[in-house]
């Protein structure tokens, strides 16, 4: 079907404005309308991965103008592959915010949701550099609204400081585009890719120096060292589900820098060929330790998360500047557990915080949990995948990730860095759930006000997690596989020939 | 001209990044102007500075000027100001909500002076230590 690269996009865009004129009709209208699309989103990602495992590329040319002139929207496997875990995560964030009531805490959750996911769709499937900023645009300016949901002096003041942090940081990918456009006189990616390849030797200064402020502004929406202080507060402080959410916008900065960085500065860029890769290597290595650090130093549990989220992506920077197809495939390998991963864990978290009452989400010895073992025992299971022991999902993704190391020259500082660095973790965790779920107070103090006995609507918020913990044993039953899929995926993505290709001759399609 | 438009970028930078950098949230929005005016400014340049030639073909023209830096700065221009305009609105209510037009919601250094933080909530409350900061230590949950 022609048609079928823009479906992603335009889903959710419609879904959202219908949303906006079905607000008369109240929430729960709204909530049905809004879980049927996020669903049939699914259902659409589930279809075109399976359709990208082809592998052909799709390239979909908006008002019919060939490439360069137009915008192009190009559909292959590693969209195909964000598209989807977008989508799976989309639904369990939004199945919690239903049935946890989040979503009334405020007005128009649902058309920020869909807005937000028509943002993300759109950054995953654009051939454009310029449009790329435009999506982006479209999802931070959903994501300050989800942010600031529901309210409160906390939220708002994060609230503040991601919003100014991320428009700065929108200027300084202007400057890139526009310095990149100075030199290169294209912003169509693949075109970029092939004005790199002929690049005369006295422009070489000026399209890297862009291409390093491209780098800082992938680098601050992945909170890459030392463009991360952003993250935990304004992870912690939203509601679970818009963090839940939030998972994958920090991989967009990882997607994006696989993309543009990883297409026009590729194989036959000649001097510039992978410039960056040291780059992303050196300052993953330091978000790695700060994570860690930040995961011990945690004084709650929803910043320990968020921290944790901070240490996967610190992996996926690490992963993608090892510039290998291995290291690559095992970086897609290790987005998709993580994403799905740090997502589950943000709604246990929220559980859990509401079944401590006044105690929260602090590490302090609360009342004992109502149906403690079983969210003790979810909680153990996610914080053995997010560690990386055996015999979770975490284990083989950091498994293959330092595979891929061991081919690199500075295979010692990786293997020491993601060691020791797991090994805090896993002193962090431990310590956090034994506090948790062991050290329960007999009696509660004088102080303590009355403390829930049960949690509202357990079941069906638990259904969410799972939803999204499942992941984490699919991961290793399928582990075959879904890792050739991933080789498969980081194949076409390292095809820069063939990208190229796809989008200036369309009957090409493939390879 | 190339001198004069480089200047004037330079100048603009200098001066957004300064106000961004000032704590409180009033000459935080203006420098976020003043950067996204210097953006606008640069990639006009990026399509190389060309005076009174036409942007459209016409069969008599000598040259041309770049439309697409044009095109581009057009849409820089409207999602500039429309998130100007949510970065007020976003300040005001964190002005409504804390009681003080400081980023961080709290003056740092209470300061006894009339002419700074009289009358605020947010200044009078001593500093937390530094080792709470960040890592989910202040306050009560959100």
């Amino acid at each position: 079907m022609m048609h079928l690269p823009i479906l992603p996009i335009l889903l959710p865009l419609l879904a959202g404005i219908l949303l906006l004129l079905l607000r008369p009709l109240g929430l729960q209208v709204q909530r049905m309308v809004g879980f049927v699309a996020a669903f049939a989103l699914l259902m659409l990602a589930v279809w075109l991965f399976d359709a990208s495992l082809a592998g052909q590329r799709q390239v979909y040319a908006l008002g019919n103008w060939p490439a360069p002139f137009g915008i192009t929207l190009v559909f292959d496997q590693l969209a195909a592959l964000m598209l989807l875990v977008t989508a799976i995560l989309a639904v369990g964030a939004l199945w919690y915010a239903i049935v946890t009531e989040i979503d009334a805490q405020g007005s128009h959750f649902h058309v920020l949701f869909q807005m937000q996911l028509f943002g993300l769709n759109g950054a995953f499937l654009t051939g454009d550099a310029f449009n790329l900023f435009v999506f982006f645009e479209v999802l931070l300016l959903a994501s300050y609204s989800l942010l600031l949901h529901g309210g409160g002096k906390q939220r708002t003041v994060a609230g503040l400081h991601y919003v100014v942090v991320n428009l700065v940081g929108s200027t300084v990918f202007l400057f890139a585009l526009g310095a990149l456009y100075g030199a290169l006189g294209t912003l169509n990616i693949a075109d970029m890719a092939a004005k790199v390849a002929a690049l005369p030797a006295e422009r070489e200064g000026l399209v890297m120096a862009a291409g390093l402020l491209l780098l800082l502004v992938f680098g601050l929406k992945a909170a890459m060292f030392p463009l991360y202080l952003w993250l935990p507060a304004a992870y912690a402080r939203t509601s679970a589900p818009v963090a839940a959410l939030f998972a994958i916008m920090t991989k967009v900065g990882v997607y994006a820098i696989i993309r543009v960085h990883g297409t026009v500065f590729g194989v036959d860029a000649g001097n510039l060929a992978y410039f960056y890769a040291p780059w992303l290597l050196g300052l993953g290595l330091i978000t790695l330790v700060l994570a860690a650090l930040g995961v011990l130093a945690a004084f709650r549990l929803r910043f320990q998360v968020a921290y944790l989220v901070l240490a996967s992506v610190a992996m996926l920077l690490i992963a993608v500047g090892l510039h290998s197809e291995a290291g690559l495939a095992a970086a897609l390998y290790y987005l998709v557990h993580s994403t799905l991963l740090a997502g589950g864990l943000f709604l246990l978290a929220d559980v859990i915080v509401r079944g401590r009452g006044t105690y929260a989400d602090r590490f302090d010895p609360g009342m004992r949990l109502p149906h403690h073992a079983l969210l003790g025992g979810l909680f153990m299971l996610a914080a053995v995948a997010a560690l990386g022991l055996p015999p979770l999902s975490g284990f083989f993704g950091k498994l293959w990730i330092l595979q891929a190391a061991l081919e690199h020259p500075w295979r010692w500082a990786v293997l020491a860095t993601v060691l020791i660095s797991s090994a805090l973790l896993l002193i962090a965790l431990a310590r956090s759930g034994s506090v948790l779920f062991y050290k329960v107070k007999d009696r509660p103090d004088a102080a303590d006000p009355v403390l829930p006995t049960q949690i509202p609507a357990f079941g069906l918020s638990l259904t969410a997690v799972l939803w999204l913990l499942a992941a984490v044993p699919l991961l290793v039953v399928l582990a075959h596989p879904v890792a050739e899929i991933m080789q498969q995926v980081a194949a076409q993505t390292l095809d820069v020939v063939g990208y190229r290709a796809a989008v200036f001759d369309p009957a090409v399609g493939g390879k | 001209m190339e001198l004069l438009i480089a200047l004037s970028i330079g100048v603009l930078v200098a001066c957004g990044v300064y106000l961004v950098l000032r704590a409180s949230t009033f000459p935080v929005v203006m420098g976020l102007t003043l950067l996204s005016y210097a953006t606008n400014l640069f990639l006009f340049a990026m399509g190389r500075l060309a005076i009174g030639v036409p942007a459209i073909v016409r069969p008599d023209a000598a040259g041309y000027a770049d439309p697409l830096p044009q095109a581009l700065v057009l849409t820089a221009i409207v999602i500039a100001f429309g998130m100007t305009a949510f970065a007020i609105v976003l300040a005001l209510k964190a002005r409504g909500e804390t009681g003080s037009d400081h980023v961080d919601g709290r003056t740092p250094h209470p300061n006894p002076s009339p002419s700074r933080g009289e009358g605020l909530r947010g200044s009078l409350a001593p500093p937390r230590p530094l080792r709470e900061r960040g890592l989910g230590g202040e306050g009560e949950s959100p």
